[in-house]
């Protein structure tokens, strides 16, 4: 059957094996590659003819580094703000594509990184700024100048403890997905502005602050490479390949394909379809916290309100990367170019300096757009 | 094995002895007081229209749902499958009328759904042994005949038949002590159907007890030992083939006859 043509099934028609159908993903890649031409384009070229009065300035470009110094062939500032930018809700969008995959929604990691923002930070603030008392302090001396350890774990802890009531809310009574995130956004978003009664919480020791900001790449690689300021955009793409190995060659993977695609066939072929929904929704949970941590760190302050919103974005990374809405398609590796798809965009309309109102219309339509290429992809797809 | 066990073994030439069982789903009174016994090497088919109960039935004894009332006896000892885990690890393999495939995956993630073949065993993220249920697959999809070249295709992507395919040779891959096949052959044509029919003398010649639900009349003489006929949840005639006919087992289909033994059943 490995080679030449083979019958196809019970009907007897002729299959050649060869030919197989191409990953979905290259569409997506195809689309990234596309947005970000158009982009340069946009940047390098007079469209005055076709567009008067160009807010910006052309003759520059979007991608490349058109300065006289030729040292860097890529305009690095540029590809550092969108790394950046993708970092911290993609992390988040590893979590929810795990979700959406499973067939479920979550609508909480964006509240679930204020809160945990606010907690972790709490746990990592130093005693002294400029020799006077930290004017932020949450707790008294004691919790102050801890080992950079506590607040990872709190924040990690926190994650986990609102991404595990989410999957049992979702797995062991019968509210649907979208409504028991919904009220872990809310709750969450409550936590976030009672724990400081709305204060920001600032100034983290230093080794908190190295966690975004440090050399991660140099650390690991005993300073053979070197990516200073991009820990966020490091630990993004090793989460990255991480889950993507775990959906593909794992149990996990496996179950979250098949729960999301046919969950009483799930069940009936005996998976334990509840564990494996607070499984999910836990670890999904966890990653936001994940994202909490890094943020603080690149921040150097958590607020009551960081991550509003980052739920939606993250749930249109993993649309724009393929993961279809209903459950059981998709991948990681989708999600990751849905995110840089996404980020382009956002970064490519500061580079024609659309305006931040316009950008903000323009995000909407792109994840109602998203959405509805997800319907339209179903509908091509047919039966199901 | 997360199956119970209650009381002792018990001696016995059934493999599968029911005991008043009785599923009401909510008002609906699916299931009533069906008892219903398989001997071993036994082939029995279930015939009744639709909404008789007939699916219903094969839940209970499967796992998948738990009964409101009654008894399983498998193998000798009562059980209560409280999942369809359970009862697979008894023995029992079944073909649903739902098919129970998730259709985004490919063909060998499918017939070993449920229990993935393991390489390194880390719990939860335990890393899949693909190969071995590559090959496992082609094995048994050559042990029944089922031509799907392609094992890669999603299940989404197939044709009725062929979904229906992978469903029976999903039981067929597995050692069993009973296998039920809710209506196998519903989506397959003239030839397909023949090699379904076929399997199941193979497990005939085995030995292998089989419960059948079909609609096929020809079928179902062609193929087993006796009939059971349900009727609105209750089983009213159980009929060695040697005794009955066709127009017999339609009147009792239909509600013009009950067997004697079921008088004021339904
Ligand atoms: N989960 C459920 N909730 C409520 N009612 C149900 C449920 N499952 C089945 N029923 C009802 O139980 C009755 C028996 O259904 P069942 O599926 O067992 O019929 P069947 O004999 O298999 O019919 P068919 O030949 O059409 O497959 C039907 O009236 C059906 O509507
Ligand atoms: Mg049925």
């Amino acid at each position: 059957m490995a080679n030449g043509e083979a019958l196809h099934g019970v009907g007897g028609l002729t299959y050649d094996p060869s030919r197989r159908a191409l990953p979905p993903e290259l569409n997506v890649l195809i689309a990234l590659v596309a947005i970000t031409v158009v982009f340069e384009l946009l940047n390098r070229y007079n469209f005055g003819w076709l567009w008067n009065d160009l807010p910006f300035q052309q003759g520059k470009s979007f991608l490349f580094n058109t300065r006289d110094n030729l040292d860097t062939l890529f305009n690095e500032q540029r590809i550092n703000i969108i790394l950046l930018q993708v970092a911290i809700t993609g992390i988040i969008a590893i979590g929810v594509t795990q979700v959406i995959i499973l067939g479920g929604i979550d609508l909480s990691s964006g509240s679930i990184v204020g809160a945990t923002a606010m907690i972790a930070m709490s746990f990592a603030q130093t005693a002294t700024v400029n020799g006077n008392p930290n004017p932020k302090a949450i707790f008294g001396e004691g919790f102050m100048d801890l080992w950079v350890l506590v607040p990872i774990l709190v924040g990690l802890t926190c994650g986990l403890i609102a991404g595990c009531v989410n999957g049992r809310l979702v797995a062991y009574t019968r509210i649907p997905p979208f409504i028991a995130t919904l009220g872990m956004m809310v709750s969450a978003r409550g936590v976030a502005k009672w724990w400081s009664n709305g204060n920001p919480v600032s100034f983290p020791t230093e080794s908190y602050a190295s966690l975004s900001n440090g050399d991660m790449l140099g650390g690991m690689t005993f300073g053979l490479l070197s990516w200073s300021g991009q820990n966020p955009a490091l630990v993004f793409f090793l989460l990255a390949i991480l889950f993507h190995l775990i959906m593909t060659y794992t149990l996990y993977g496996k179950r979250c394909y098949a729960i999301g695609s046919n969950e009483a066939a799930a069940r009936m072929s005996g998976i334990n379809i509840a564990r494996h929904k607070v499984l999910v929704y836990t670890i999904a949970g966890l990653l936001a916290g994940v994202a909490a941590i890094l943020l603080t760190s690149k921040t150097l302050t958590a607020q009551a309100g960081m991550g509003v919103m980052l739920e939606l974005d993250a749930i249109a990374m993993a649309v724009i990367g393929g993961v279809s809405l209903t459950g059981g398609r998709g991948s990681i590796i989708g999600t990751v170019l849905g995110a840089l798809i996404f980020s382009v965009i956002i970064s490519g309309f500061t580079s024609i300096q659309l305006d931040a109102y316009y950008q903000e219309m323009v995000k909407g339509a792109i994840i109602v757009g998203a959405v509805v290429m997800d319907q339209w992809r179903q509908s091509k797809r047919g039966r199901g | 094995m997360a199956a119970k066990q209650a009381g002792a073994r018990i001696v016995s030439d059934f493999i599968l002895e029911t005991r008043g069982l009785t599923k009401h789903y909510g008002g609906v009174h699916a299931l009533t007081d069906a008892s219903f016994t398989l001997k071993r090497g036994e082939h029995v088919a279930i015939m009744g229209d639709n909404g008789a109960g007939k699916s219903t039935f094969v839940r209970q004894i499967t796992g998948v749902e738990q009964p409101t009332r009654g008894e399983i006896i498998f193998d000798g000892n009562a059980h209560l499958f409280n999942s369809p885990i359970a009862a697979r690890e008894a023995g029992i393999e079944a073909v649903f009328q739902t098919l129970a495939l998730a259709d985004d995956l490919d063909v060998p993630s499918n017939l070993f759904l449920g229990r993935e073949k393991i390489r390194w065993n880390l719990g939860p993220f335990s890393i899949l042994d693909r190969r071995a249920m590559r090959e496992a697959t082609m094995a048994a999809l050559v042990k029944t005949g089922v031509k799907i070249p392609n094992l890669s295709n999603t299940i989404r992507n197939m044709s009725g038949g062929q979904r229906q395919c992978v469903a029976i040779a999903r039981t067929a891959a597995f050692k069993s002590k009973l296998v039920i096949m809710d209506e196998p052959t519903a989506a397959l044509g003239v030839q397909e159907t023949a090699q379904v029919e076929n399997i199941i003398r193979t497990l005939k010649e085995a030995g292998e007890p089989l419960i059948l639900i079909s609609h096929n009349m020809r079928q179902v003489f062609d193929l087993v030992d006796r009939i059971v006929v349900f009727r609105r949840g209750r089983i009213v005639a159980n009929l060695a083939k040697e005794d009955t006919d066709g127009q017999d087992v339609v009147s009792y289909i239909t509600g013009a006859k009950t067997g004697a033994e079921f008088e004021g059943a339904a």
